[in-house]
């Protein structure tokens, strides 16, 4: 004769086991979904609602090696660190699309924007971006200004930049250009005026 | 009472037979350490276009080296490989070689090696001894080479010397040579020893000299293993100072009073800063060199750089202008360094504290670039959270103090390669090491004359350049020492 608290335990422990079963299987699925969400490099679309708002992208022009300001109108949400999140991807479709300046590799993206108190922006790039830019002093040095400029032009209070790629540090853009240290926003400035041109 | 002694004996034992344990280890270190480092066979290639060493492969008992290496500098050149053939191309010139075969084809007539090419990882090798015969053959000029001492001398580049001792009290050895030279000064009791790394310095008509001197009695000449000495035998302490902008060595005894605290402190200068070196008359040399210039080829070994081309890599490309500067700027005498002269993997850190323990007055780093014209010189974004305080430098920051002279560096640079007719831009960059340079640093990236990527691997327009950066930075030579 079995025990019936023998009977009860087995079964607590039979329906423990289906229930973390279920419950793996439910983790196992939200998990796959992520990756495949994590695969897709293509451009975030603009938001599409939010108010038309001016703002300025420095651009850069490879032939001539320069950084040039555009007023653009774009539509803007209103939290800041995702208005600084937009105005940058506003300036990533410049540089994806086929007659751009600069062109940027296929998948390129900026996967967010942290904007933490006081004065510190973190751009955090995708794999795309950096494994896919081409290599060189200035041409690296051209997509780095640009980010940091635009941002700092359109985004008050500013005063430091870091750039990581997929959440973590990288040692350069694409061999050249400093990703490991923070970029001091009023040091950059006589950067920006010798790639303006003046 | 009788364990006191004995306990006392013992340990009186032990240490005496732990420190003789410990001497034999270190004996036996030291021997398996000298045994286990034979210095390394190099050959070294003198020409109008670069001055160079490279390292020499021993292969089933023969001497050998990679072609496409040895003709690099030289030229525009390319190498193939296809199946066991390796297709060698040196501008219009093509040659076919075939792994583990004499027979090659140059210029469309057959050529036999003295010993099979062996084709490695896509590298071609020839044997050393062909030298001589098979480079001719290719460049379509004389070369004259010395296997014995693997000089290779490509054209009439050879620096020839004349060696006199003047009747004056004390005695001088003057010693007048046809191009500036900047050997490296070392001293040991009886002698005075000066190496020449990079100069394509020939034996006078006999190599031992000798001197109706009793206080420098003799010199001799000597060639091992890609580089040149010449041994100056004295029973007096010497020392060297240079003139005639490097043309001249003048050789003569260490005043006796000055000796002392001189042979403490100073070291070997460049020729150009009327700098002397003393002998010292004990074992240690002194031949710690002072370099004006670090001259830093970017990238090398597993990390290429930019892609210019499919088959065009920065890092060699940056190897090639580098050799080239380095030589431009001695012979303007000042002592260069390169940081690297083969494709050699050095780390940013290592290249900042290679450059930092030489204390030169100016850093310049070499990158190439296939977008744009013309040359860029870059001055450092220092970071922003780097802070230096008091005497420490932060590693990050190391470049602060040192901003304002690389910036007027560059600036000047840039004036001078414009008034050449030369297109040229200063810019800021945030490139490493730049910020970990604790002198004057500037980086300067080379981009193409035109549209043609190729013309990056030029001689005439990497000559160009080099000649006339070399001739920017030596202008500034004067605010540059004074800022060192």
């Amino acid at each position: 004769m079995i025990p019936r608290s023998l009977i009860i335990g087995v079964a607590i422990l039979l329906a423990a086991t289906l229930g973390m079963s279920v419950y793996v299987w439910r983790i196992r699925s939200r998990v796959h979904r992520t990756e495949v969400s994590a695969l897709n490099t293509q451009p975030v679309a603009p938001p599409v609602s939010g108010a038309t708002e001016r703002v300025t992208l420095y651009i850069a022009y490879d032939d001539a090696g320069v950084l040039r300001p555009q007023p653009v109108h774009i539509q803007l949400p209103a939290g800041r660190q995702e208005r600084a999140a937009e105005i940058l991807r506003a300036l990533l479709t410049l540089y994806l699309d086929k007659s751009s300046t600069h062109p940027l590799g296929t998948g390129s993206e900026i996967r967010d924007v942290y904007l933490v108190d006081p004065g510190l922006a973190v751009i955090d790039l995708n794999a795309a971006f950096a494994d896919n830019h081409r290599s060189g002093v200035l041409v690296e040095e051209l997509t780095v200004v640009s980010l940091i400029q635009t941002l700092t032009a359109n985004i008050p209070g500013i005063t430091r930049v870091k750039i990581l790629v997929e959440g973590n540090e990288r040692d350069t853009l694409a061999g050249h250009a400093d990703l490991s240290n923070f970029y001091d926003v009023p040091a950059l400035t006589q950067a920006v005026a010798q790639l303006q041109g003046q | 009472m009788s364990v006191a002694p004995a306990s006392n004996r013992l340990s009186r034992g032990r240490p005496a037979r732990a420190a003789g344990g410990f001497a034999v280890a270190v004996f036996l270190a030291s021997a398996l350490l000298l045994y286990s480092a034979p210095e390394e066979k190099r050959i070294t290639l003198y020409s109008n276009a670069a001055n160079y060493s490279l390292p020499v492969l021993e292969r089933n008992g023969d001497e050998y080296v990679g072609l496409l290496e040895l003709f690099e500098p030289l030229g525009a050149v390319s190498a193939r490989a296809s199946g066991s053939h390796w297709k060698f191309r040196y501008y219009d010139v093509e040659s076919d070689f075939t792994a583990g075969k004499t027979r090659a084809r140059i210029r469309g007539t057959d050529y036999d090696l003295p010993s099979n090419f062996l084709l490695e990882n896509g590298r071609g090798l020839v044997p050393l001894s062909c030298l001589g015969t098979l480079m001719p053959r290719i460049l379509g000029g004389p070369v004259t080479f010395n296997q014995n001492s693997r000089r290779l001398f490509v054209g009439n580049v050879a620096v020839h010397f004349t060696a006199q001792v003047s009747k004056t009290t004390p005695p001088k050895l003057v010693m007048n040579f046809t191009a500036p030279v900047n050997p490296t000064i070392a001293t040991s009791p009886g002698e005075l020893r000066m190496a020449f790394n990079h100069e394509a310095v020939v034996a006078p008509g006999s190599q031992a000299l000798t001197f109706d001197s009793k206080i420098i009695p003799s010199a001799s000449f000597q060639e091992n293993n890609g580089a040149a000495d010449v041994v100056v035998a004295a029973t007096v302490p010497l020392m060297a100072s240079f003139a005639n902008n490097g043309r001249t060595i003048i050789i003569e005894p260490v005043p006796q009073a000055a000796a002392p605290s001189q042979a403490a402190t100073q070291v070997p200068r460049p020729p150009t800063s009327a700098g002397v070196v003393p002998a010292t008359s004990n074992n240690a040399p002194i031949g710690i060199r002072h370099y004006f210039a670090v001259v830093d080829p970017s990238h090398g070994g597993d990390e290429r750089g930019a892609s210019l081309t499919d088959q065009l890599a920065e890092k060699d490309v940056t190897l090639a202008f580098a050799r080239r500067l380095r030589q431009e700027l001695e012979t303007r005498g000042l002592a260069t360094m390169l940081l690297r002269d083969s494709d050699a993997t050095l780390s940013l850190d290592q290249r900042a504290s290679l450059t930092n323990s030489a204390h030169p007055a100016i850093y310049i780093c070499v990158h190439a670039a296939s977008q744009g014209r013309g040359i860029r010189v870059y001055s450092a974004l220092v970071p922003a959270e780097a802070e230096n305080r008091g005497p420490f430098l932060s590693w990050d920051a190391a470049q602060a103090p040192f901003q304002l002279t690389s910036r007027s560096a560059g600036a000047n640079l840039v004036k001078d390669l414009q008034n050449k007719q030369i297109p040229a831009r200063s810019l800021i960059a945030a490139l490493r090491p730049l910020n970990n340079i604790t002198t004057t640093a500037i980086a300067v990236e080379v981009a193409p004359p035109s549209d043609d990527v190729s013309q990056l691997t030029s001689p005439a327009y990497q000559q160009l350049i080099a000649s006339a950066v070399a001739a920017g930075v030596a202008a500034f030579r004067d605010k540059l020492e004074a800022g060192r």
